[in-house]
């Protein structure tokens, strides 16, 4: 089911280098191919320019060496139809929730009374029916977080970035979220780039993990989790999974001593 | 249990009651007692109504004067609410120009804090020979005061919109007057009506003054002429009721322009929302 990585890359980071005004240097011959219909996880301790590197494959901001092409694209351009899940839920205080997640749909000149089945569908998918009314500041910080993925799924993007979207949350719901994260991915052959802090989670979800070293960043590992999916709770238990999460350590360990 | 729950709420519901109370009986006593002291300082030590009228005395000339106070308030409110409006659209529009482009407000805003800092009492005169309608002068007067604190709150407010949010608007290809609906200008909202609020005193002030400066007779005249006019004759009785049409007028224009702030933001922003923990 999924195409070798390297053969057709949707996206490809060669000899990346990010250089902050301030002198901090974020990213370092930073490498990476994202295949498409992956599912990759950017796993690194903090502040190893994780978002830093999510962010330049979104086109917020200017590499300051190195490329970001995209080779299965017509002319090599960006993709348009990408999602994006912030670290923080950043949203519109002065918006519902409904008008919040109709955004994106919004800018793209859709009707409002168009959007409104989409904009219930994702709402129903990260558990917040019933909230269309609601204000940001009258919703939990892990419901905020939902309403920020709701808004990135609206527009069925082909790329999904998300920037530890579940760090926020509590595990129950964390799991639920990473079951219907898989299912939406595997159903609608998304590509998925996705940072986190956690060796479990990297390893419950991708099929490759890059393990990221700090100051300055880089990618020092790529790791296949060859597990098959669909991957439900039993997975979680069993020793195939361990394994799996041991040499993910073990690894990740190794980048913080680099 | 339930008398329990019953006796711990009571306590809080009772101290919440008598604070919402004393929030309007206690300015109103205060007020109460000074025009009881004031009224007695002037009996006592009898004062003549030329040096310091009576409270009773400036509420006879309030009524029996109205007949010329009235049309004089409405010209006041007239410039001061003209000059207001203007201000509003001058400032927010520039303001806008400013949010799109770094070199306009590179350019032009040192100017508009020269206005500012000119202080508008020594400017009031030039402007008062250079224009002949003095009813355009007067507005102008009102317009320089109050415009300032709309122009810089308007654009800090358009300046201040989240990172990540203008971020996710590139990311979703929004065009800059998407941008500028969607979110500068929500964004801006606290501080705009936070610069309105200022600034409909301020054109208050600045209408008054100008009019002092003016000293202008005839059928145009507002509340300040009114005041310089008892000065002259000693009318001090006069003089202190146009002073509390003024004063009550500043206030309304404060009152309202709160109301209407918290109205736009009580749903949203952490100024006007009630905090439940
Ligand atoms: N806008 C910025 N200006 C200057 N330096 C920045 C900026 N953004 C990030 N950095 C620096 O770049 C480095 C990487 O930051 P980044 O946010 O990418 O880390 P991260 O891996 O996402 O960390 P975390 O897991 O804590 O979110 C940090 O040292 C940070 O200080
Ligand atoms: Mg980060």
């Amino acid at each position: 089911m999924l195409q070798d990585a390297t053969a057709r890359p949707l996206v490809r980071l060669s000899h990346v280098d990010k250089l902050f005004g301030n002198g901090t240097l974020a990213l370092k011959d930073m490498n990476l191919d994202v295949g498409e219909h992956e599912f990759v996880s950017l796993l690194g301790p903090s502040g190893c320019g994780k978002s830093t590197a999510l962010r330049l494959v979104a086109g917020l901001g200017e590499a300051t060496a190195g490329t970001i092409e995209w080779p299965s694209r017509a002319g090599g351009k960006g993709l348009r139809d990408i999602g994006f899940v912030f670290q923080e839920p950043t949203l519109m205080p002065w918006a519902t929730v409904f008008d919040n997640v109709y955004l994106p749909l919004r800018l793209q000149l859709v009707a409002r009374g168009k959007a409104a089945d989409e904009v219930a569908a994702v709402l129903a998918k990260v558990g917040l029916t019933g909230f269309e009314g609601a204000y940001p500041r009258e919703l939990s910080g892990g419901m905020k977080m939902r309403v920020s993925i709701a808004r990135a799924l609206v527009t069925k993007p082909r790329l999904l970035l998300m920037d530890e979207p579940f760090a926020a949350l509590d595990e129950i719901t964390r799991f639920k979220l990473n079951n219907d994260l898989l299912e939406l991915w595997r159903s609608q052959s998304w590509t998925v780039i996705f940072v986190t802090h956690s060796v479990y989670e990297s390893v419950y979800l991708s099929n490759r993990i890059a393990v990221m070293a700090a100051r300055p960043g880089r990618v020092v590992a790529d790791l296949r989790i060859g597990a098959p999916y669909p991957r439900d709770d039993e997975f979680r238990t069993s020793t195939v999974y361990n394994d799996y999460c041991r040499q993910v350590s073990r690894s990740l360990g190794e980048a913080m001593r680099a | 249990m339930s008398v329990a729950v019953e006796q711990a709420v009571r306590p809080r519901d009772r101290s919440e009651r008598i604070e919402r109370i004393a929030r309007t009986a206690l300015p109103i006593a205060i007020g109460v007692v000074s025009i009881v002291i004031w009224d007695l300082v002037v009996r006592l030590n009898d004062l003549p109504h030329y040096i310091l009228p009576a409270p009773g005395l400036v509420a006879k000339s309030l009524w029996n004067d109205w007949g010329t106070l009235y049309p004089a308030l409405l010209v006041t409110l007239r410039i001061t609410f003209l000059a207001l409006a203007v201000a509003v659209i001058g400032g927010v529009g520039l303001a806008i120009l400013f949010a799109q482009s770094k070199w306009i407000e590179i350019s032009f805003f040192p100017y508009a804090v020269i206005l500012q800092v000119t202080p508008i009492i020594a400017v009031a005169p030039l402007i008062l020979i250079y224009v002949e309608n003095t009813h355009i002068a007067l507005l102008i007067c009102a317009w320089i005061v109050a415009f300032f604190p709309i122009l810089s709150n308007t654009t800090l407010g358009l300046n201040s919109a989240d990172h990540n949010l203008i971020n996710l608007f590139q990311l979703y290809g929004a065009t800059r007057w998407q941008v500028l609906r969607y979110l500068r200008i929500p964004s801006a909202m606290p501080y705009f009506l936070g610069g309105l609020r200022i600034a409909g005193g301020l054109s208050l002030i600045g209408s008054v003054v100008a009019e002092f400066t003016a000293g202008s007779a005839g059928q145009g005249s507002g509340l300040a002429f009114r005041i310089l006019e008892a000065g002259y004759r000693l009318n001090i009785p006069r003089m202190f009721a146009a002073l509390i049409l003024i004063s009550a007028t500043g206030i309304v224009i404060f009152l309202f322009f709160t109301a209407v702030s918290h109205l736009i933001l009580r749903k949203w922003h952490e100024s006007a929302v009630r905090r439940e923990n």
